[in-house]
Order: structure tokens, then C-alpha cells, then sequence
């Protein structure tokens, strides 16, 4: 059995949890719909209207929310897994930098003379370029995680340098347009972006449960799994890579939105524990949930303001944080 | 170790003050107006109020003033992290000091309260003892203590962390936005003499008061039990260096933004000029992060003349890779 009976029973709730969250924020915005009308449109048979508002604007963003927040989970999970620290995160490899470094010089450069509809391809790009320096740049004999994540730092401190350039040599607007994708929005979703990013995670997520019997033993450190036959340096590799695809691509779409990497998988180790697969499927869900609720929060509270959801992700960072901290030294002693 | 005798390294000072002598001069003359060193001279002695000389009074000497001040607390600054921490890669930018003090400081700025540039330090400074702090303490946790690793992560999710509310605060207000973005960027430029002068006492002062710590540093770099054994107050050793690293910093960060890798690089080039001896290291620091940061500036004139870029980003294009080398030279794999 993969699973334990309680997990089973944990990942259940939390997929009804994200299921009643979701019709409530399919529902909510300047235009009330209540769960019965909302379930009406969901199965078809509902108010024209009501349909438009869902079908066009609400449905595609929600998808994208849960999605994107599923992505960002998933990639976190892997790299606390695989970097051994609980504070590792999608961010610390540079994913966030790079992509944004990206976007901003696509805004500057090219937005006059593409359209926006490649924004996240070039996003993405510079994701996934971003970590493939890094890793290569870490690489001396094999990767040590510290020294990955001190060239992370150094290849983040150079991108955000380039980015500034971008920044200051443009007009205000658009650096304020750049600061509001790098906070990260689920803002203005489509059924397009849902459709671009839907085929990475159909793809990803089932390569991540094959490599799950890796990443159960790069958690045991650097020596044991040597000693039991596993070709840790390909396997990290492999590991990384997929985080770094899983994080790309849901930035690519969102922005750069930060701590659902670091918040997910530690509060689904406390519910169902720390082997991989329950792990994972609970960190997705939840990552789906704090993107979800980050977002209905930012429609709700200042209407018809619509604060980026990558605010509220980052005011949950910190009491996350700390409490974090009391349960490790709780832990400890 | 290039200069191992007393002499040498003397020698060495007074040819790094020359240097910096020559920077300053050199920061005054160059830049986007044509000035000569005839027009500098006549500038500060023969003032006629014409525009250059007006530019060379009221721009370019409050510029130059902040780069080096600045440069040289914040290597000092890394210098004594580097100590504290016994880690070689800790600076004001890896241990989020930087992102603290921004952090701070924005919420001054959105919030309406701070105006002047001395409430403006003060807010620096707490943000920097605030972030440096939070990162001691969470590294500190668990049971091996503080380890260069957990230190380095500690600092990079703080300094992620207070970032990200900045740049959360900074998304609801685009004219705030556009104020402080060169800012953001580090920056020595359109600071004016009065400003200059109102930080000048703490990174003076700062800064005179960290040659003292020379000879406690010596000690304290050998381990904590030690130094205990040798008669040495390591707790109030600590909070000194603690102290006297965020105010430099903060200050630093208050007039001149988030200017990163000077103090994380000039430490090291110090050490390998001078050797281990922290009463020699400190005064290097502070002369070569001067001379740094006023060579960066008057870089940043030119590398895209005629239009000026943010000495913070020279100085991440400069230091970046050297970091990078560093740390792929001195973490081995574990």
C-alpha cells in the first residue's frame, strides 16, 4: 500500500476542502453568484449571464490559480527534498530572477513588436535557462547544496542588476506593469493560459510519482544512497529539473509569486508525514488552496480593487515563518 | 598574504589613501559635463557660481563623499559579519541586512511618516538590526547551531522575504514606485551635501569605532571558548559588532539604497593583502570599499554614456562572478 489509511482519509478532505473553496470563489466578485447557481452553471443549466461571468472570467482564473498553485508546491517539495533544508524553496534556485529578469526585458524590448500572448514562453525560458546556469555553475565534482544555493544567489544578484537596467530605462508604466507581474496576479486569466500551462502539469506530475522513489532516497543525504546503488548526481539532476520545470512554468503564467514553495510542503508534512507520495499529493492540494484563498482574498478586500495575489503569499510568509520555527525547535529539544 | 611585514603594510595605506586621493579628484572631473581638473580647482577655490562649477560643487563632491563613505562601511561592515559569523560569505546582501533596511524604509516612505533624511536612517537602521537579528536567531536553531549553511539560508529567506513586502507595498502606490526605484537599485547619485552631511556622524562614526574592534575581533574569530578562556566578554563583544554592523549598513543603505557585494568581496581581497589580523583588516576595508565603490561610480557614468546606471547594479556586475568563484572555490563538497 502506498498509503496510510489517515493520509487517505487527509487527502480526501483537503480535495473536498479545495472543491467547496473553489465554487465559493467561482462565486464571489463584484457580481455575487450564490453555490447553487454556481453549481447550476458548472453542470450546465444556468442563468446565461451567470454563465458568461463564470465560463469567461472566473472559471479560467480559478483553474489557473489551482493549477499554478499546485505547480509551485510540487517544485517546492522536490527541492526541500532533494537540498535536505527545510527552508529551500522554488525561489532560492533563481527561478523567480530569471523569469523576471526575462519579462522585464521582453516588456522593454519587445512588447511593442510581439504581443503579450508569448510573455510566458519567454518566461519560462528564462527559468529554466536560469537554473541550468546555476546547476552548471554548482557543479564541481557533483553539486552540494549549500554551494547551489550560494551561486543562486550570485546568478539572482546579476539578473536582478540586468533587470534594473531594463527598469530604469523604461517608462514608468511599464516598470510598474513589470511590478505587478513580479509580485505575481492571477489577474486577467484566459482560457488560453489555462490551456498553455494544463499540458506541462498533465506531463509533469506523472513523471514526478515515476521519479518518486528517487526523491524518497535523495532525502536520506549524500553518502546512503550511494551505498545503495542509486546514481545520486543523474537523479538530483533529473529532480531539479522537473522542480525547475514545475516553478517555470507556473511563473511563466502567474508571476512571481513566492512562499507557496516553501509554506505547502512543510504544512503537509505535519498531516500526513514525510513520505514522498502522500507528500506530494497533499502539498499540491495544498498549494492549490493558498493560491486559491491568496486570490479570492485579493478580489474581496479592497473591491473592486484586485490586490495581486502574490501579496498576500507574501504577508502569510512570515507568521508562517516564525511559526515554522517554534514547531523545529519544539521538534528539537 | 602579499605584505607580511609591518612596514609593507603601511606602505600600503598611504598608498591606498593616494589612490583614493586620485579617485576622489578623478570623480569630481569626469561625468556627463565636460570639466577639466582646472575647472575642479578653480570649482573650490575661485567659485563663480557657473555651471560647472556649480555641478562640481552641489553633484559631484556630495557624490563622490557618499561613495566612499559608503564603500568603506560597507566593507567594513562585511568584515566584522565575516567574523561574527565565522563564515566568509556573509555580507549585508546574503544575511537580508539590505532587504531589511529597504524594507523599513519604504513603509517610512508609502507611509507618509519620514521625510527627513536623518528619520530616514534611524529607519535603516532598525530594519537592518531587525533583519540581522531574525537571521541570527533562526539559524540558530537546532541542535548543531549556527552553521554556515543554515546561516546563508536563513538570510536569503529573510532577506526573500522582506523583498517581497517591499516590493508587495510598492505595487499599490506607482509614484512611490518611481521615487524609489533608482534608489532600490543602490545608488550614490543626486544625494545633496546636506543629506551627505546628516549621515556622515554614523558612518564616521561607525566606521571609527569598528578600528577598535581590531584586537577583540582577533580573539574572537578563534572560537567562542577561547575567547572565554582568555578573559574576553564574548556576549558584549557580540552585541558591539552586531550594533556597529547594522548601523553601518542601515546607514549605508539609508542614503545610498541596497548596494550589494561590496562588503562581501572587499573582505576577502583585505585578508589576502594582509593576513589574517583584523586590527590591519579593518582599515584595508575601509580604504579599498572606498576606493571600490568611487571607481564603480565613475564607472557607471560611462558604461552607457551618455546615460547613467545605478552604481549598485556595477557593482553586482562586478561582484557577482567573483562571488561566484569564491563560492565555488571554498564550499568543498560535503
Amino acid at each position: 500500500m502506498l498509503f496510510e489509511k489517515r493520509a487517505a482519509w487527509i487527502i480526501l478532505g483537503l480535495g473536498i476542502g479545495l472543491l467547496a473553496l473553489a465554487i465559493i470563489s467561482i462565486g464571489s466578485g463584484t457580481l455575487y453568484i450564490s453555490p447553487v447557481r454556481t453549481l447550476a452553471v458548472l453542470l450546465g443549466s444556468g442563468d446565461p449571464s451567470d454563465t458568461t461571468v463564470i465560463m469567461k472570467f472566473r472559471l479560467p482564473r480559478l483553474l489557473l490559480a489551482a493549477m499554478a498553485g499546485m505547480a509551485l508546491a510540487l517544485a517546492g517539495a522536490i527541492l526541500q527534498g532533494v537540498i535536505r533544508n527545510p527552508l529551500a524553496s522554488p525561489e532560492i534556485i533563481g527561478i523567480n530572477s530569471g523569469a523576471s529578469m526575462v519579462v522585464v526585458m521582453f516588456l522593454a524590448l519587445f512588447s511593442d513588436v510581439v504581443s503579450l500572448y508569448w510573455l510566458p514562453a519567454f518566461a519560462f525560458a528564462g527559468a529554466i535557462s536560469t537554473v541550468c546556469i546555476i546547476y552548471f555553475a554548482a557543479w564541481k565534482n557533483g553539486t552540494s547544496p549549500l554551494r547551489m544555493v550560494l551561486i543562486g544567489f550570485g546568478v539572482t544578484a546579476l539578473l536582478e542588476a540586468a533587470k534594473t537596467l531594463f527598469l530604469i530605462f523604461g517608462p514608468i508604466w511599464r516598470t510598474s506593469q513589470a511590478q505587478i507581474w513580479m509580485t505575481g496576479s492571477v489577474y486577467g486569466a484566459n482560457w488560453s493560459e489555462v490551456g498553455a500551462l494544463a499540458p506541462w502539469l498533465v506531463c509533469l506530475i506523472p513523471l514526478l510519482f515515476v521519479l518518486l522513489r528517487w526523491l524518497n532516497i535523495q532525502v536520506l543525504g549524500d553518502e546512503l544512497p550511494v551505498v545503495l546503488g542509486a546514481r545520486v548526481q543523474l537523479q538530483r539532476l533529473f529532480l531539479i529539473g522537473t522542480a525547475a520545470a514545475l516553478s517555470g512554468s507556473a511563473v511563466a503564467f502567474v508571476g512571481g509569486i513566492g512562499f507557496i514553495g516553501l509554506m505547502a510542503p512543510h504544512i503537509s508534512r505535519k498531516l500526513v508525514g514525510g513520505s514522498q507520495g502522500p507528500l506530494l499529493i497533499c502539498s499540491a492540494l495544498i498549494g492549490a488552496l493558498l493560491l486559491v484563498a491568496a486570490d479570492l482574498c485579493g478580489r474581496m478586500l479592497l473591491p473592486p480593487r484586485d490586490i495581486p495575489a502574490g501579496v498576500f503569499t507574501a504577508v502569510l510568509g512570515a507568521p508562517f515563518l516564525l511559526i515554522l520555527l517554534i514547531q523545529i525547535n519544539r521538534r528539537r529539544s | 598574504m602579499r605584505l607580511s611585514n609591518r612596514i609593507s603594510k603601511i606602505i600600503g595605506i598611504l598608498v591606498g589613501l593616494l589612490l583614493l586621493a586620485a579617485l576622489f579628484a578623478a570623480s569630481n572631473t569626469l561625468g556627463y559635463t565636460d570639466t577639466t581638473w582646472r575647472t575642479v580647482y578653480k570649482a573650490y577655490w575661485q567659485f563663480n557660481g557657473s555651471n560647472e562649477h556649480l555641478i562640481i560643487r552641489d553633484l559631484r563632491l556630495p557624490r563622490a563623499l557618499t561613495a566612499i563613505l559608503v564603500g568603506a562601511a560597507l566593507a567594513v561592515s562585511g568584515a566584522v559579519m565575516q567574523a561574527l559569523t565565522r563564515n566568509k560569505l556573509a555580507s549585508p546582501g546574503v544575511l537580508g541586512v539590505n532587504a531589511g533596511a529597504v524594507f523599513f524604509v519604504v513603509i517610512g516612505l508609502t507611509a507618509g511618516w519620514a521625510g527627513t533624511q536623518s528619520e530616514l536612517i534611524w529607519l535603516a537602521f532598525v530594519g537592518a538590526a531587525v533583519s540581522l537579528v531574525c537571521v541570527l536567531i533562526i539559524s540558530s536553531i537546532g541542535a548543531e547551531g549556527i552553521t554556515p549553511f543554515k546561516l546563508t539560508l536563513a538570510g536569503l529567506t529573510i532577506g526573500a522575504l522582506f523583498s517581497s513586502f517591499s516590493s508587495a507595498l510598492l505595487v499599490s502606490s506607482e509614484r512611490a514606485l518611481e521615487s524609489v526605484l533608482f534608489w532600490m537599485a543602490g545608488s550614490v547619485e543626486g544625494r545633496n551635501l546636506k543629506q551627505v552631511l546628516a549621515v556622515m556622524p554614523f558612518l564616521a562614526g561607525g566606521l571609527g569605532v569598528s578600528f577598535f574592534l581590531g584586537r577583540p575581533l582577533n580573539v574572537a574569530v578563534v572560537g567562542d571558548d577561547m575567547a572565554k578562556g582568555l578573559g574576553q566578554n564574548t556576549l558584549l563583544l557580540k552585541l558591539w559588532a552586531l550594533l556597529l554592523t547594522a548601523l553601518l549598513a542601515g546607514s549605508s543603505v539609508a542614503i545610498a539604497g541596497p548596494i550589494g557585494f561590496v562588503g562581501l568581496v572587499i573582505p576577502h581581497i583585505a585578508r589576502w593583502l594582509v593576513g589574517l589580523d583584523y586590527r590591519w583588516i579593518l582599515p584595508y576595508c575601509a580604504l579599498l570599499g572606498g576606493t571600490l565603490l568611487c571607481a564603480a561610480d565613475i564607472g557607471a557614468r560611462f558604461i552607457v554614456f551618455p546615460k547613467e546606471v545605478p552604481v549598485g547594479v556595477m557593482t553586482a556586475l562586478i561582484g557577482a562572478p567573483f562571488f561566484i568563484y569564491l563560492a565555488r572555490r571554498e564550499i568543498r563538497h560535503q
